[in-house]
């Protein structure tokens, strides 16, 4: 039995998995990621079944903890924003090199345009540095459907599977037919067990078997129901267009009927394919949200002199690009498609060369609005505390984290001087320490500090180095909407665990009438030579507001 | 037959409850639908917006072009303005008249409705101030949809109204009520124009 449901990508995604049988999802929340296992945690099917569905503290313990589900015979789901592939990069590669026995696909969401993140990388190169299947949907059905042949092709080639999305299927809504649920998989852990222990002896047979099975990863994507060609008819055809996942979207919006289309969505690129819609075409267009991956690729396949255009080549160069909400000259840098950012109908259309332009011009009376904290977060008070450092040390810096105290950055408190990756406040302050700054501060959110904040502490304890680390604890993981924290309100627990001198760690609560009480603590603990940890604590304004209607409705 | 509406406001004011209570009537009324959203960092407080796309054929791009919105409805009026370049010739502007300051430097506010007002088809209320007088604080959003109601051609008023009930079913009668009168002062007032 099928029915039409109304579901944001994200959804289509986990109710996919779920009707493949999933038995656990492992996940750091992320944008726009977080919203593939809430559906998993909120699901009644996945609450009678016990799909696990608790949050991880970090990717690498959701991607290892997939794996060990996976052992077990269990097919299991590990979702993340782009950025978290870096921090689970290392299990990420060598499940490639252990194989999977219950079927494992990662989900890697990846944000062009940067909505809300630090970079644009794209996840496909992880894919094909993995050596692994990539699947790439490029609508809300495929995300559902995909899910279920992804399960299948894990574990009938004994891989992990990437699944790679965009922000804009994440969320977007459309209607998708779903199916039954497929029963789990049984408990059946894996009876190969030298395959799991990667010691050279054994990791140099499972590298030699990851290499092997290329030809088999190959011809499944060669054959995908997946990939397709249209309008592939007798007569040549100046222009054909390559369209990879979301792209497909924007070419089938505005490419002239009867030009001949590659869809890809299924990674190896088809080499066939892309050599059959050459030999009919004069030039070649490639349409892909993210970096130039298949571009790139493509050019290596046809060879140098056949054209290729995209994002790198084919640039007509006379006007200034609009990426995102930032204008930039893109003039050296952009192919007929501009480099950087989230592809548009309106791109897709210029370079297709059919008109979609403005009919009136932007307005005169309009303000950027940028994102700002809440009225009343902690963060607001935990800043308004620090704001006499840069009067009093010009010199002194104030590293700051991923989270929303980032805004911290922004006027009115202009407080923070970093926010580079999870977890690199406390190091950078580190090494600035150790090059000689002081005094030195770092400010770093509850969640991040669990995810990846830990490990650069007990560096700094085991060298006592002179820095002022300030836990802004709002008891959540705020800014991905408010998921539980990992560390459960024991950061003084973990902080004492690590090493950090009981007189040097003290907890208060960020309100104003406290004000001077943490300016005067932070003004004697900035000149301790050695590690000093202030956490400040008060619910996200955010989190308590839900719980204050939700009891109000009880 | 296709309606390409630009939803916008800032962060908070309750826009995605516009597009899903839409989205409802939508495929109730058998039409297909994309609607694209923002979530994350940009709900703080910062403008918001989303892309709803209507059609009786297959829908294929998320985002809308630019020049091809028939509809901008904004639950503010600056931001209303932002959106511009994505209207379409004909395209209607329904939004609020009332300025959502948490900028220093909002433009100034008759300059913004005196902008507004020099566009084709607008349609303005202090959608905020009517919930307020009729005892309706947390519905001015639906009104905004009410509002709208009369441009969104492919779905009947009726059709939105009974979705706004069914949408708000799940908080209890009381809602229910306060959001439909809360449709119909919207409704009314585009209809009276």
């Amino acid at each position: 039995m099928s029915e039409k449901r109304l579901l944001l990508g994200d959804e289509a995604l986990a109710l996919g998995a779920l009707h493949a049988g999933l038995s656990g999802v492992y996940a750091y929340p992320g944008t726009p990621s977080t919203e593939i296992t809430e559906f998993i945690q909120k699901n009644t099917l996945a609450k009678e079944r016990g799909v696990h569905s608790r949050w991880c503290t970090n990717e690498k313990t959701a991607m290892e903890t997939a794996l060990g589900m996976s052992y077990a015979g269990k097919r299991a789901l590990v979702c993340m924003k782009h950025v978290g592939m870096n921090v689970c990069a290392d299990p990420f590669m060598n499940s490639a090199s252990t194989g999977v026995n219950g079927g494992l696909v990662v989900l890697s969401a990846d944000d062009p345009s940067m909505h809300s993140s630090q970079n644009e990388q794209d996840s496909r190169f992880y894919g094909k540095f993995a050596m692994v299947p990539i699947f790439e949907p490029s609508n809300q059905q495929e995300a559902y459907d995909m899910m279920a042949d992804a399960f299948e092709l894990s574990e009938a080639l004994q891989l992990p599977v990437l699944m790679r999305f965009v922000t804009r299927l994440a969320h977007s809504r459309a209607a998708v037919t779903v199916h039954e649920a497929r029963e789990e998989n049984p408990f059946n852990p894996d009876k190969d067990l030298s395959r799991w222990v990667l010691i050279p002896l054994n990791a140099r047979r499972q590298y030699a078997k990851l290499v092997s099975l290329q030809p088999r990863v190959e011809s499944s994507a060669a054959e995908s129901k997946y990939n397709w060609i249209e309008n592939l008819g007798t007569q040549k055809h100046p222009l054909g267009i390559i369209a990879a996942g979301i792209g497909y979207n924007y070419v089938k919006e505005s490419a002239p009927a009867g030009i001949p289309i590659l869809k890809i969505s299924q990674y190896p690129l088809p080499v066939a394919k892309i050599k059959a819609l050459a030999s009919c075409c004069d030039k070649i267009l490639v349409v892909e949200d993210g970096q130039p991956f298949v571009e790139e690729l493509v050019k290596g396949i046809l060879g140098a002199d056949y054209p290729v255009i995209g994002k790198l080549a084919g640039r007509t160069g006379d006007k200034a690009n609009t990426i995102g909400r930032m204008p930039l000259t893109g003039e050296l840098i952009d192919g007929v498609l501009p480099r950087m950012g989230e592809l548009t109908p309106d791109s897709v259309a210029a370079a297709l060369g059919v008109k979609s332009s403005s009919v009136y011009s932007p307005a005169k009376n309009v303000a950027p609005r940028p994102p700002q904290l809440c009225q009343g977060c902690g963060h607001r008070d935990v800043f308004a505390a620090l704001g006499f450092i840069a009067d009093e040390f010009p010199d002194s810096r104030i590293f700051g984290d991923i989270g929303c105290y980032a805004l911290g950055f922004l006027p009115p408190f202009r407080a923070l001087e970093s926010c580079v990756d999870m977890g690199s406040a406390i190091t950078l302050a580190k090494g600035a320490a150790d090059a000689g700054m002081f005094p030195v501060f770092c400010v770093i959110g509850d969640s991040t500090f669990t995810h990846s904040g830990m490990t650069g502490l007990l560096d700094a304890v085991n060298e006592n180095s002179p820095i002022t680390v300030i836990i802004s604890d709002n008891f959540t993981t705020a800014m991905t909407g408010g998921q539980d924290s990992a560390g459960l309100n024991n950061y003084e627990a973990i902080c004492l665990a690590l090493g950090v001198e009981r007189e040097h760690l003290h907890l208060v609560v960020p309100i104003p009438k406290n004000m001077e009480q943490i300016k005067a603590i932070i003004r004697k603990e900035m000149m301790y030579k050695g590690v000093s940890v202030i956490i400040p604590q008060r619910e996200c304004m955010q989190t308590l507001g839900r719980k204050l209607r939700s009891k109000k409705q009880e | 037959m296709k309606l390409d509406i630009k939803l916008c406001g800032v962060g908070g004011q309750g826009i995605l409850s516009i597009a899903t209570i839409i989205a409802e009537a939508a495929t109730e009324a058998g039409l297909y639908l994309k609607q694209a959203e923002v979530h994350g960092m940009s709900q703080r407080g910062g403008d918001v917006q989303s892309d709803l796309r209507l059609s009786t054929e297959l829908i294929w791009s998320d985002l809308i072009a630019k020049g091809g919105a028939d509809m901008i409805l904004s639950m503010e009026p600056m931001e209303a303005l932002r959106y511009l370049p994505y209207l379409a010739e004909d395209g209607v502007i329904v939004t609020s008249s009332k300025p959502f300051v948490n900028i220093s430097n909002y433009p100034d506010e008759a300059a913004v409705l005196a902008e507004l007002d020099s566009m084709p088809h607008c349609v303005r209320l202090d959608i905020e101030g009517i919930a307020r007088d009729n005892g309706l604080p947390r519905s001015a959003n639906v009104v905004l949809l009410g509002m709208a109601a009369p441009f969104i051609k492919l779905i009947e008023p009726q059709q939105l109204r009974a979705a706004v009930a069914r949408i708000f079913a799940p908080k209890g009668e009381a809602v229910v009520a306060a959001n439909l009168k809360a449709f119909d002062l919207g409704h009314n007032h585009s209809m009276n124009q």
